[in-house]
């Protein structure tokens, strides 16, 4: 089915004689064959969004339609891979047209040359439904494959075998109960705009340690949970979102660079292969995707690498595995939307960006949660969706962040001034929340107990701090109470030596539960023993700058397996140099 | 083919409609020749059948409906590179205006380059060392950064810009730099002081220079940065040259895309700018970098002037949203006569960390920058509380706070336009300074480093 070009505007090209294609079709425009899909069809004309530069097309050119919704393949080779915003992998891409992304390039999204390792766990006789598992691929050394029936297939395993296979070969043929055969290959195809099928979902109940302290401790996310980090330019989004890939305890990390900084994306080829999961030991790269669609990259195809991104997510979670998707930024998302909607002259809504804004950003943000995936072993996975947003001026109150602000359950909202005064993360404690704390309380009473209270505890402390300094402002320090600038000294050092976190810091980059439990237990108990001296009349002066104090501010950087004793001895000594202390204000 | 129309229906400055026309495509290049014979170019914005929406490099007047040819040249706005062009002053669209001979090319590109595959990229990693302390110390900058000079009407951008074009080198090293000059939309004055001070310099023969001063077409400031960064691509990856570009004022590029847009009567983004000003931008400044496999690069600094002085204007926004960092400018500082005004706490330098520490300036750079930082933030929260409530209001230690936030305004920022610190010297001073308050408030620092390099007082 072809038709010809009738108008050329930016990415946008409307097409005519196309009256058989269907909405959301992919297309192939012009002699250089760029990629573009249908959005809207009017008689017999199309208007089509080209995710590659237009420049050079003009009407008369021929318009293509492949007669399927833009797809993703899914199948072993996607761990470690860097892919632009609709799959192509841009390494190959590279071997294929250098340095720069030439147009109308086309290669494969799964190398179909690479043989893998297929271990068969099916057998032949076995009925089998989607989501069930055929067998395995170790695609790399952290991350087992599991090759699923895909949706719409079940019947009878006719033949399986393991063996070395390329991914679209044949591993098993299944006749269903029509008596129709099917090849099942290691590849899947699925549209990204629609989500991929699941049996249950349920509310997420486990936290996804993040070995950050101002969130693990402060503002928890689930497994399974949805957050958006908010911010200026220079607050630190990028490096919260780096972060969260590296540390996360999750299985798989789908890292979407969305109109953002080429050099980002490659800050992340180059470090994640050195770094080491503190769990697994493995290189955290064996359990990234990343999806690159930097800013000076066509901002059509922008538009779809969110939904490249969720779906490659959705596809691990099938296998029931923990999935943390990271897109930076959804703004520049909302952007492309804007842009695609201007040139298709809709009417505009708020600040001209188009009125489904909202719905979409739902639609997307919906498809993270923790499910039971399809098949007959009942295996639980689950998508975490952390989305940074740069709102203009990080003025919060446009369009793109209040959408996300509705859906999302946890905020992490920075903020310049912290960021200025060199306080990282600069996550607001102020402003920030997370909703799943009271869903995540239970499994942090069983395995810290009074964890939760110490939260608590910080918490407040800091929001007294906030209302005691517009009494400093006005009347100055002295004239507080002892117990008011033991709140100041208490809320200052959780700000610096707990809340501020080092990311460029081997020592301090990653924080286990244990270590912020015990970090925060020995601050607060600082605080504690200050006010019990208070009262037999120890001086604050005094109390402030014993030898322990410091050794408190020094404590984040102690190493695992040091940490425990360390802490300990701080306290004792921390203990006794108080009560000295006391003990000399009651001779007096 | 030659393709001539005549048949141009309406001209709205800076668009053209142009009717009845056959082969045209998006962003081809066109000539429209006047009745005097005179030449202008102009690129097609959009075609829709027979009919082509084209846009004017340059001015309108004069152009006579019936009497004016267009013809279309079936290929994109190129500039002819050569190495020839070092040395040289070209135009907005690339044609040389110093009277020396037109360049032989060695080739022709596309002015809107291609994007960089993420996977080419090679991370900027090399310290660059500009003499200025409250860069290289706080604000590293590094080869194939991209980091603008946000500014204020009135401020001295251009003495620090010149600055850092005059003393920028990489230690060490001795490899063939450029340096790549875009004026666009700035006065004869200003355009005059760098290029006097290449001169001075002798950095001129390294220099192209593309000029768009205030009195030329806005129009044509649209394709004049992008006619930079295709030369500077040209030396940096195919020359194997260092090349600094330097891309000033953006605010007047993005006062002439509003004006491009407006006249095509898009859907008006925050403040009249396009929606897509941001992609726009980025198509430019993503150009710099490092390539792997590439010996050369691409260090950018635009410089803009923030209207109001407000640094959320969509300009300046946009701008921070896609540069690594910004360096900031202060009328505050600039009044206290402070040279350069350089705002220390919000600049920033996003690729500071992989260009500072042992091997490339010194063990200590990181610890001494994150301890100077926050300790004059501190410094100037006391001095805040200080202005409201009185001196004795303050604690001894944030007294402290206070005397060291003005020594470092002083000493550490205050350095002149004609000082050179080497980067020892720049990190001695900020342990000279820190050596003003009490030893428990230098969280920051490594003990050990401490006891190496502060200052030991002789008096105690």
């Amino acid at each position: 089915m072809s038709g010809t070009i009738t108008k050329v505007s930016g990415p946008l090209v409307v097409a005519s004689g196309l009256a058989d294609a269907n909405v959301s079709d992919v297309v192939r425009v012009g002699s250089q064959r760029l990629i573009g899909e249908i959005l809207q069809m009017k008689g017999d004309s199309a208007s089509i969004q080209v995710y590659e530069e237009t420049s050079g097309l003009g009407p008369g050119a021929a318009v293509e339609t492949t007669g399927t919704p833009l797809s993703v393949e899914l199948g072993p080779g996607l761990l470690t891979n860097i892919y632009d915003g609709i799959q192509r992998p841009l390494t190959e891409i590279r071997d294929a047209t250098g340095d720069t992304i030439a147009r109308g390039v086309e290669v494969p999204s799964l190398n179909r040359k690479k043989v893998w390792d297929f271990t068969a766990s099916a057998k032949a006789g076995d009925t089998v439904r989607p989501g069930d598992v055929l067998g395995t691929v170790q695609e790399t050394t952290a991350i087992l494959h599991k090759i699923m029936v895909p949706p719409g297939v079940s019947g009878v395993v006719r033949s399986i075998s393991g063996g070395k296979y390329t991914v679209d070969e044949a591993v098993a043929v299944v006749r269903d109960e029509k008596g129709n055969e099917h090849q099942v290959t290691m590849m899947q195809k699925w549209p990204v705009r629609v989500a991929r099928p699941y049996k249950h979902k349920y509310m997420p109940n486990r936290p996804m340690n993040s070995g950050q302290r101002v969130i693990d401790t402060l503002f928890p996310i689930a497994k399974g949970g949805t957050a958006a980090v908010p911010g200026p330019f220079g607050s630190g989004k990028t490096v919260v979102q780096h972060q969260l890939a590296k540390w996360s305890d999750v299985d798989i990390v789908v890292y979407i660079g969305c109109g953002e900084r080429g050099n980002e994306m490659t800050d992340v080829l180059m470090e994640f292969p050195e770094l080491k999961d503190p769990r697994s030991g493995e290189s955290l790269m064996q359990r990234t995707v990343l999806i690159a669609n930097t800013s000076d990259m066509p901002v059509a195809a922008r538009e779809a690498s969110i939904y490249t991104g969720i779906t490659i997510a959705e596809y691990f979670r099938d296998m029931g595995y923990d999935v943390a998707v990271l897109a930076d930024s959804t703004s520049r998302w909302a952007e492309a939307l804007r842009e695609m909607s201007g040139r298709l002259e809709e009417m505009p809504g708020e600040e001209g960006y188009p009125a489904y804004l909202a719905s979409r950003l739902a639609q997307y943000y919906e498809r993270a949660g923790v499910v039971e995936c399809l098949g007959t072993d009942s295996r639980q996975g689950s998508i975490t969706a952390i989305g940074a947003v740069s709102p203009p001026g990080g003025d919060t109150s446009e369009p793109v962040s209040q959408s996300t602000m509705r859906i999302v359950k946890v905020f992490w909202g920075l903020d310049s001034s912290l960021a200025y005064a060199r306080h990282f993360p600069a996550i607001n404690w102020l402003t920030s929340y997370s909703l799943y704390v009271d869903t995540l309380k239970d499994w942090y009473d069983q395995k810290f107990p009074g964890f939760m209270d110490l939260r608590d505890k910080a918490l407040a402390i800091l929001q007294e701090e906030e209302s005691l300094n517009e009494i400093v402002k006005l009347v100055g320090r002295d004239s507080l109470s002892a117990a008011d600038q033991m709140t100041l000294e208490t809320a200052k050092m959780l700000r610096e030596d707990f809340l501020q976190q080092n990311a460029f810091m081997d020592e301090d980059a990653y924080s286990s539960y244990d270590k912020q439990f015990r970090l925060l237990r020995l601050i607060l108990r600082y605080d504690e023993l200050c006010r019990q001296a208070m009262d037999k009349g120890a001086s604050l002066e005094e109390l402030f700058v014993i030898p322990a104090r410091e050794r408190v501010g020094r404590a984040k950087m102690i190493l695992p397996g040091q940490y425990e004793a360390e802490y300990d001895q701080i306290e004792q000594d921390m203990k006794s140099e108080i009560q000295k202390l006391s003990a000399g204000g009651e001779d007096r | 083919m030659i393709r001539e129309y005549q048949t141009i229906s309406e001209i709205a400055s800076p668009l053209m409609m142009v009717k009845n026309v056959e082969g045209v495509t998006f962003d081809e290049l066109a000539e429209i020749e006047l009745p005097s014979g005179e030449k202008r170019r102009c690129k097609v914005l959009e075609v829709d059948g027979d009919v082509a929406v084209v846009q004017l490099f340059e001015s309108a007047q004069g152009i006579n409906l019936a009497g004016s040819k267009v013809r279309f040249l079936g290929h994109p706005l190129q500039l002819g590179v050569s190495e020839d062009m070092l040395g040289r002053v070209f135009n907005g669209m690339g044609e040389p205006i110093d009277g020396g001979p037109a360049i032989l090319p060695e080739k022709y590109e596309d002015i809107n380059g291609l994007p960089m595959n993420p996977s080419a990229r090679a991370y900027p990693a090399e310290f660059i060392q500009t003499g200025v302390s409250t860069i290289d110390g706080l604000n590293t900058l590094v080869r194939g950064q991209k980091l603008p000079i946000f500014s204020c009407s009135g401020l001295p951008h251009a003495a620090l810009a010149a600055q850092i074009a005059r003393q920028a080198k990489v230690l060490g090293t001795d490899e063939s730099f450029a340096v790549v000059f875009a004026a666009i939309g700035i006065t004869f004055e200003e355009s005059e002081y760098f290029i006097n001070d290449f001169r001075r310099t002798g950095a001129i023969d390294r220099t192209v220079v593309f000029s768009n001063l205030a009195n030329d077409p806005a129009v044509e400031r649209i394709s004049t940065p992008r006619m930079a960064l295709t030369a500077a691509e040209y030396l940096a990856f195919e020359k194997d040259m260092h090349v600094l570009v330097i891309l000033t004022d953006i605010t007047n590029y993005a006062e002439a895309l509003r004006e491009v847009s407006a006249a095509k009567k898009e859907v008006p983004g925050r403040r009249g700018y396009p929606g897509y000003m941001y992609t726009d931008l980025a198509t430019m400044y993503e150009r710099a970098g490092r390539r792997v496999g590439k010996k050369g690069s691409i260090t950018m600094i635009p410089i803009l002037t923030m209207p109001e002085d407000d640094k959320t204007h969509p300009i300046p926004d946009l701008t921070g949203y896609i540069t690594e960092g910004q360096i900031i400018l202060s009328r505050e500082l600039h009044r206290k006569g402070i040279v350069p005004p350089v705002d220390v706490l919000p600049s920033l330098s996003r690729l500071k960390d992989k260009g500072i520490g042992e091997g490339k300036t010194r063990e200590d750079h990181a610890g001494t920058m994150n301890q100077l930082f926050s300790a004059y933030a501190a410094g100037k929260e006391a001095k805040e509380l200080m202005t409201i409530l009185g001196e004795a209001a303050l604690s001894d230690v944030d007294k402290k706070f206070a005397l060291f936030a003005d020594e470092f305004e002083k000493r550490y920022v205050n350095q002149g336009n004609q000082t050179n610190r080497s980067i020892t010297e720049t990190l001695d001073l900020g342990w000279e300074l820190l050596s003003l308050l009490p030893r428990s408030e230098l969280k920051r620092l490594k003990l050990e480093q401490i006891e190496k390099y502060m200052p030991k007082k002789d008096e105690e």
